[in-house]
């Protein structure tokens, strides 16, 4: 599916054609593949910067563990690229099927399941190019895998919203894709116990490429490696989780991940999707919360991120993040502005803002 | 004007007499000495921003302090102006084991952290080589590096949240205890500012279970370009060691002389690799290590049989450094970064340049990240010697650029490497970067004249040991 709740009214092809479309554009907001539609979504007044045009690998070499791509490129070209290569995004950025565009995964600051092993998008980017809302291109960071030199402004455009500059190029890191995966289901009557072996496992010496819990009683820790090792460690595992356990291979494995992935609500929803930040700690709580409210909900990255389907309003998930003391970022629904909740830095973000753009080309945080 | 500072402090806490502030004249990079106003040591966040309001509402630039380890100049004062040491500020405030993170003051020291979290089984991971001195605090602000970051990352990759008081005395919290965050990510353009952006009070770091297992192999060469293209091979082979790492022929005799860790003696480079994780999946890939290095053309090629002999490995490469440093009376440490496929290239260079200037230059690096530290040896006593080695220096930087590199993989830009910035950045990069700066210190008085190509240097006298180095306490990669 190649969701596209509005075509981008400014269509650049070449970097200097954005450069140019942000210096004459009062008011705008970058669109990639429109896979997140609370992100591209321009607000009334604002025009929207089509990406799509801008597209291609610049520079890939395996050895590097590196590439270098336009903006606007797939990130399903990417994956295959890297696939060809035995390679892989480590973050596993969500919606690569649906169409998403690398410079929308870094704007979005998405990180998938796979997080878990060594890092999200903020981790493995080392390079942007950009065109400020000043209409200036720059250039920050590098192209290696280490670079100390200059303030560290990729990091900044991860889960910058669109709202900092137009990302028009990026480099990031990658890494070997593990040659074969295995999955292990543990069950349990409910959330508790569940958490308690997510802890476990988070804790414990394996190397966990993936750890998602689904409420409430439902753990999945996927390991990597070479085929003839899963024995072994899968029995480890399950005696560390405890629960009733299964494992998964091969296509079964496959499957169990494409179904926990990121998906978009039904066309036709009212409900919001929602990314929110947590710590196991406060998961107990928050779910038994979430339960009374009907959220739909799961835990990622290990139990440090929930994603909920909010049946309610954008003012009521406001009112109910705040008195949590988390924040939250609205991925499809109507949302006005995408962060909601007690969001932190607020007087840091705002002073980066007035660096970036000076002028409020585009959208405001709030 | 300094009396009211002084108010704020009582009388031990704060220093202005020439002895009392002697000791913070310069840092790491010895080659650099500045003259403070006064330092004051505090002991409380509140300190701290009653101290940064002082300095912003009296216009005193200010320089925060850990223990003064930087190698660029980093934390050399401002000539007139107020050193924040961090020292006192030290605890480990909470070390949560479930959430896998530690929060601690910035003057906390680096081995501090993974020495408390040990008895959860878990460690801090970046390993900078000062890392039984330095602070955290210095290594944010320095993003600091170490031999284990081709896996893990760097600082930057381990921070997770921050407290930061602004250059005009605002607090602001950034990120938080979740590995996940919502919004731009703060916490990653603060790490990595050199002291530009104010004075980080509280620091929530991440940390990672210890490895069940770790398996080293030590390779020897006849060339120096060939181990620097064998660590490109065993890149392309899809590995990820831990830590991949070179020394020269030069270092390897130097790091014998000084801990005799019974390196092969014939061998012009050797090429330290380990695996790190769980044992049953380490162990088939160790195997599969062995067979690619035993075609990258290495003549020797050993095992570390038990944890004892790893750690001889080790240490003869975490002393290579200092034992280098001892066969000269001065060096230049430079930084540099290369593409990995360019390492043979860049190290065939710098050989070259050096025996074509009659400079000695010893090479122990971070190879896996393509990370270089070319050692430059000189004599400061030989008139011009100083020059050589720095022109020498400069021109090595250029080559990593021209080599698609970078100036800096984790010493940071400093006074140092101020001029550079303008050979790996356009002016377009670089006022954004000014005016980013500008928005969070707009009287620019959080460690001014370092960084960006403006502001004038401190005069350049002479490269050397630190002194801590000269008396044994730390040695450096
Ligand atoms: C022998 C030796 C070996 C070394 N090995 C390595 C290595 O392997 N890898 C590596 O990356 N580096 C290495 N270094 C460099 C140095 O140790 C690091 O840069 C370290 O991070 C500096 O820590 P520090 O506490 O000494 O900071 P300082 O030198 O005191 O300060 C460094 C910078 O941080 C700023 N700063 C300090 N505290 C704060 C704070 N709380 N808030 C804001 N800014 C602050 C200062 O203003 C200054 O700009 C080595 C240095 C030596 C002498």
């Amino acid at each position: 599916m190649s969701a596209s709740p509005q075509a981008p009214t400014l269509q650049p092809r070449t970097i200097d054609e954005v450069v140019a479309a942000v210096r004459e554009t009062p008011r705008l907001l970058p669109f990639g593949g429109g896979t997140k539609p609370a992100l591209s979504l321009a607000p009334p007044g604002c025009a929207s910067l089509g990406l799509c045009g801008l597209s291609g690998i610049l520079e890939y070499d395996p050895g590097e563990y590196t590439f270098t791509a336009l903006a606007g490129t797939r990130l399903s070209e990417v994956a295959a690229a890297l696939a060809a290569n035995g390679q892989y995004l480590p973050f596993d950025p969500p919606f690569a099927d649906a169409g998403a565009t690398l410079g929308g995964a870094v704007g979005a600051g998405l990180s998938g399941a796979a997080r878990q092993r060594y890092g999200g998008v903020r981790d493995f980017i080392l390079g942007v190019r950009f065109v400020t809302g000043a209409g200036e291109l720059a250039r920050a960071g590098g192209k290696v895998v280490k670079n100390a030199a200059g303030f560290d402004l990729p990091k900044l455009f991860a889960g910058s919203l669109g709202r900092l500059g137009v990302i028009v190029e990026v480099s990031f890191k990658v890494f070997p894709r593990p040659p074969r995966t295995a999955t292990l289901r543990a069950v349990f009557p409910d959330l508790g116990p569940a958490l308690g072996a997510l802890v476990r496992v988070n804790q414990a010496a394996f190397d966990v490429e993936a750890l998602d819990l689904e409420a409430p009683g439902v753990l999945w820790v996927r390991l990597g490696g070479s085929a003839d090792t899963f024995t072994e460690r899968m029995e480890r595992l399950a005696r560390l989780t405890g629960g009733v356990t299964t494992v998964l291979t091969e296509g079964s494995d496959q499957a169990a991940w494409e179904r926990l992935q990121l998906r978009l609500l039904p066309p036709g929803s009212t409900a919001l999707l929602v990314k929110v930040p947590v710590t196991a700690m406060a998961i107990p709580e928050l779910d038994r919360l979430l339960g009374q409210a009907g959220a739909d909900r799961r835990y990622g990255a290990g139990g440090n991120v929930a994603w909920i389907t909010w049946p309610g309003t954008a003012a009521e998930l406001d009112r109910f993040l705040r008195t949590q003391r988390l924040a939250g970022l609205v991925i499809q629904g109507a949302a006005g502005t995408p962060l909601l909740g007690a969001t932190r830095g607020d007087n840091f973000r705002n002073r980066v803002k007035a660096a970036l753009d000076p002028e409020g080309r585009f959208p405001g945080y709030h | 004007m300094l009396a009211s500072l002084a108010k704020i402090f009582p009388p031990d806490r704060f220093l202005a007499s020439a002895a009392g502030t002697a000791p913070f004249e310069c840092d790491g990079l010895t080659a650099f000495h500045a003259r403070p106003l006064a330092v004051v040591m505090p002991e409380t966040r509140e300190e701290v921003v009653a101290a940064v309001k002082w300095c912003w509402e009296n216009r005193v630039p200010f320089v925060a302090r850990g223990s003064g380890t930087s190698l660029s100049g980093g934390s050399v004062p401002v000539a007139g102006g107020i050193v924040i040491a961090l020292n006192r500020m030290n605890r480990i405030l909470r070390l949560d084991p479930v959430q896998r993170i530690a929060v601690v003051e910035p003057g906390a020291i680096n081995t501090a952290v993974s020495q408390a979290a040990a008895r959860h089984r878990l460690y801090y991971a970046p390993d900078p080589s000062s890392q039984t001195i330095c602070t955290i605090g210095g290594n944010v602000a320095f993003n600091a590096g170490g031999a284990h970051c081709l896996k893990y990352g760097m600082t930057s990759n381990h921070v997770i949240g921050l407290t930061v008081v602004l250059p005009d005395g605002e607090v602001a919290e950034l990120g938080g205890e979740s590995l996940e965050s919502v919004g731009p990510d703060l916490t990653g353009v603060y790490v990595g500012n050199e002291g530009l952006f104010g004075v980080a009070v509280e620091i929530t770091l991440r940390l990672l279970p210890m490895p069940e297992t770790y398996r080293t192999l030590l390779a020897a060469y006849d060339r120096l370009e060939a181990a620097g293209d064998a660590v490109g091979k065993v890149v392309a082979a899809g590995f990820l060691p831990g830590a991949m790492e070179i020394m020269d022929r030069l270092a390897i005799e130097a790091a014998e002389a000084a801990v005799h860790p019974g390196y092969p003696r014939d061998a012009t480079a050797i090429l330290i690799v380990e695996l790190e994780g769980e044992k049953a999946g380490v162990d088939v890939e160790f195997a599969r290590l062995n067979e690619v290095i035993r075609g990258t053309g290495a003549h020797d090629i050993r095992i570390a049989r038990d944890n004892d002999e790893r750690l001889l490995f080790w240490k003869g490469r975490k002393s290579a450094f200092s034992a280098v440093g001892r066969l000269s009376p001065d060096y230049i440490v430079q930084d540099g970064v290369v593409p990995r496929g360019k390492l043979g290239e860049a190290l065939r260079e710098i050989e070259r340049m050096g025996r074509e200037r009659g400079i000695r230059v010893a090479n122990v690096f971070h190879a896996g990240d393509g990370n270089l530290h070319p050692l430059i040896l000189y004599d400061g006593r030989q008139h011009g010697a100083l020059e050589a080695a720095e022109s020498l220096a400069g021109d090595i930087l250029r080559l990593c650029l021209r080599l698609g590199g970078s100036i800096t993989g984790e010493h940071g830009v400093g006074l140092e490497k101020r001029a550079f910035m303008a050979e790996m950045f356009a002016p377009a990069d670089l006022a954004v970067m000014q005016r980013l700066r500008r928005a969070l210190d707009p009287r620019a008085l959080s460690n001014p004249g370092k960084m960006f190509p403006d502001g004038s240097a401190p005069a350049l006298t002479a490269h050397g040991m630190h002194p801590l180095e000269k008396a044994g306490v730390i040695s450096r990669e």
